[in-house]
């Protein structure tokens, strides 16, 4: 049997679980102390383990990311939070040039087994400097692991696999995601990892293919479908390099017809990357030309019904997915 | 101001420059030689490299150290084994006098896999994992972010060292540098600073790009010691590193020196050098860190010239024998591309 639980307290559960059974793992970031978290994935753990390891930082992502890559090369195996996608954008540096290069710049010597966290995504009005899917971008990075985790089980579980990584991880948590509460299975549940998407629905008319935040709506869509006739298979990436493409083909060739959900803009989008690969690898297999939903190209507005007129929505998505099937069904 | 079209005098005041390094030697004869040697292996060394950048043979960007050698030698000798280096792109020196040996950083140069990062790196990011040498980094700034986490892992493990980080003036105008000093000053990480003050952010005089020049004054904001030397002056260098380490190490907080010095090459090799005036850098050469203190220790009786001649013909021969290695080695093979992007299965 399992037991609910949400997707914050699944991530704490693993933070703790990961602190407790290594000396060498820490937690830095803004506010991951006192105040608890911005999200409070953190909060109750400055208690637990005091200012060493549950460590505040100062506003500055360029200076703490790179120490904790820093502090990683030195032997730590530190857990970086940053608030959100958007401000990590201050950080790509120590990231891009210093985490991702290092390995291969040394000529192999040297292995950068940092992980690091942050908030992604739209949809609380947050408006424009705090809304973005950058997760494509960290993907187009070889030398980079990027997660998604969508459920319960992943944010529980991916953490130990990420730190247990040798090299940089990036875990990309919907901030849409956080209240999600869930089944998180026992013991008995098959054991995860960090290098295969997986199918959330089984379906056989059209595959759509969707990560973090935007698993909910392609499930509900999938739900709708379903109700006018189509069956829809549902695959969650949730790893977005290296890319899963055995089973992203798979289902494709099953299902004739594909529909890629990406809350990050259209152009240049993980989903664009996504439907390259179908083209090249299953085009003598589709019914349809594949489609994708993603965001309006347009900052994310901060009054609601605009902020959702910019995002993938269910209605969007069914109406894409029917769209492959012509007139009929 | 436009310089460039007014010619290289123009609008430029040349600096005053201090006398040159002078007075006696405080060490014994194995000490000094050591240091003349080391200096000599440098100047040796990228003599060569900027003749074989001529002939083609190395490539890509090249950053000559020429000239700036005391500031290398000086704080390397000062440092011990377990403690962590990071550097920058003009990083030669730093590589050779911690250790790297001369064969490995020439065959990297050329790009050949017996280099000391496998020829994946070339002249701008040398790496020796066992000699605690950490690049080698070629993003201005970059390497200090990196060097307060390496001194906050030493911190944490604990582990007994200190961090060595040099970088260039220019960096101070980056954010990573005030990002950086102020994690380790507000959590008295055991790092030491090294600014390699040579006046020119590529061809950016001081002036013209910090509002404040005194480095030391901006440094001293983030609650830092702080320690302005003549880094043309290898005594002067290795005494003042010496103290420096030694308060890091004890009192367990960051220590940040200003080594001023001057570089007589361009800053890389595509560089016409329009920005400074002839003047200014012959002036300069006056101050040279090899020549002076050769003078100093032939004043004192500390150093014949039959000595000096060896030593500088053995620098030579190392030299010679690194070129040798370099010729000899051989391409990594093209199907070997996408090696070390990741860490293999079962390699840590």
């Amino acid at each position: 049997m399992g037991r609910r639980i949400t997707y914050r307290e699944a991530l704490r559960e693993a933070l703790r679980e990961a602190l407790q059974g290594d000396p060498r793992v820490f937690l830095m970031g803004e506010d991951v102390g006192r105040y608890g978290g911005t999200y409070a994935v953190s909060k109750g753990l400055l208690d637990e383990f005091g200012p060493k390891r549950i460590r505040d930082t100062p506003l500055s992502e360029l200076g703490f990311v790179g120490a904790g890559i820093g502090a990683a090369l030195g032997g730590m195996r530190p857990v970086v939070e940053v608030m959100t996608v958007n401000f990590s954008l201050l950080a790509l540096d120590p990231i891009v040039n210093t985490a991702a290069m290092l390995r291969h710049m040394s000529g192999g010597q040297f292995s950068v087994p940092v992980v690091i966290r942050m908030a992604t995504g739209a949809g609380r009005q947050v408006a424009a400097q705090h809304s973005n899917s950058f997760e494509s971008w960290y993907a187009h990075v070889p030398g980079l692991r990027v997660l998604a985790p969508a459920t319960v089980e992943d944010a529980r579980g991916m953490l130990a696999l990420a730190l247990a990584d040798p090299d940089p991880v990036l875990i990309f948590e919907h901030a849409q995601l956080y209240n999600l509460e869930g089944e998180l299975p026992d013991d008995t549940a098959p054991a995860l990892d960090i290098c295969s998407a997986r199918v959330r629905r089984a379906g056989t008319d059209v595959s759509l293919i969707t990560h973090g935040g935007s698993l909910p709506k392609v499930l509900q869509a999938a739900q709708e479908l379903a109700g006018l006739g189509i069956s829809a298979e549902v695959i969650d990436l949730r790893v977005l390099r290296p890319l899963d493409d055995a089973t992203l083909m798979a289902s494709v060739r099953k299902c004739r017809r594909a529909v890629v959900v990406d809350e990050s803009w259209r152009s240049g989008s993980l989903a664009a990357e996504v439907m390259a690969r179908i083209m090249e690898q299953a085009f003598f297999d589709l019914d349809a030309p594949p489609a994708r939903v993603c965001s309006e190209e347009v900052p994310i507005p901060y009054a609601r019904h605009m902020e959702e007129a910019a995002l993938p929505q269910v209605p969007k998505i069914v109406a894409a997915a029917r769209a492959l099937f012509g007139s009929t069904p | 101001m436009n310089t460039r079209a007014a010619g290289p005098s123009a609008g430029m005041s040349i600096p005053q420059v201090p006398a040159p390094p002078s007075g006696p030697v405080p060490w014994d004869k194995a000490l000094s030689l050591s240091m003349l040697a080391d200096m000599l292996r440098i100047r040796r060394m990228e003599e060569k490299c900027a003749e074989l950048y001529g002939q083609q043979k190395i490539r890509g960007f090249l950053h000559l150290y020429i000239g700036e050698e005391a500031v290398a030698t000086g704080a390397l000798h000062a440092l011990q084994a377990q403690d962590n280096v990071v550097a920058t792109y003009r990083e030669h020196g730093h590589a050779l006098l911690r250790g790297v040996r001369m064969d490995a950083i020439m065959a990297e140069m050329y790009g050949k896999q017996e280099g000391c990062s496998r020829g994946r790196g070339g002249s701008m990011h040398l790496f020796d994992r066992g000699r605690r040498f950490y690049g080698g980094n070629a993003i201005v700034g970059g390497g200090l972010p990196l060097a307060a986490g390496l001194a906050l892992a030493d911190r944490m493990l604990p582990r007994q060292a200190l961090t060595a980080c040099f970088f260039g003036e220019g960096a101070m105008a980056e954010g990573a540098f005030h990002e950086a000093v102020n994690l380790a000053a507000l959590w008295q990480l055991p790092v030491l600073f090294f600014c390699e003050n040579n006046l020119y952010a590529m061809g950016t005089a001081l002036a013209r790009s910090e509002s404040q020049t005194d480095l030391c004054v901006k440094a001293e904001s983030y609650g830092m010691t702080t320690v302005r030397v003549d880094g043309m002056d290898v005594v002067a260098v290795y005494e003042a590193v010496q103290r420096a380490a030694q308060q890091v190490r004890t009192m367990g907080r960051p220590v940040f020196m200003e080594l001023q010095t001057y570089r007589f090459r361009a800053h890389s090799m595509f560089d016409p050098d329009l920005y400074r005036d002839k003047a200014e850098v012959e002036a300069w050469k006056t101050r040279g860190p090899i020549h002076t203190f050769t003078a100093r220790l032939k004043a004192q009786g500390s150093l014949t010239e039959e000595e000096f001649l060896a030593l500088d013909a053995a620098a030579q021969a190392e030299v010679d024998a690194a070129v040798a290695f370099a010729e000899a080695g051989s391409w990594e093979p093209v199907e070997d591309l996408l090696r070390d992007v990741h860490t293999p299965e079962g390699a840590v």
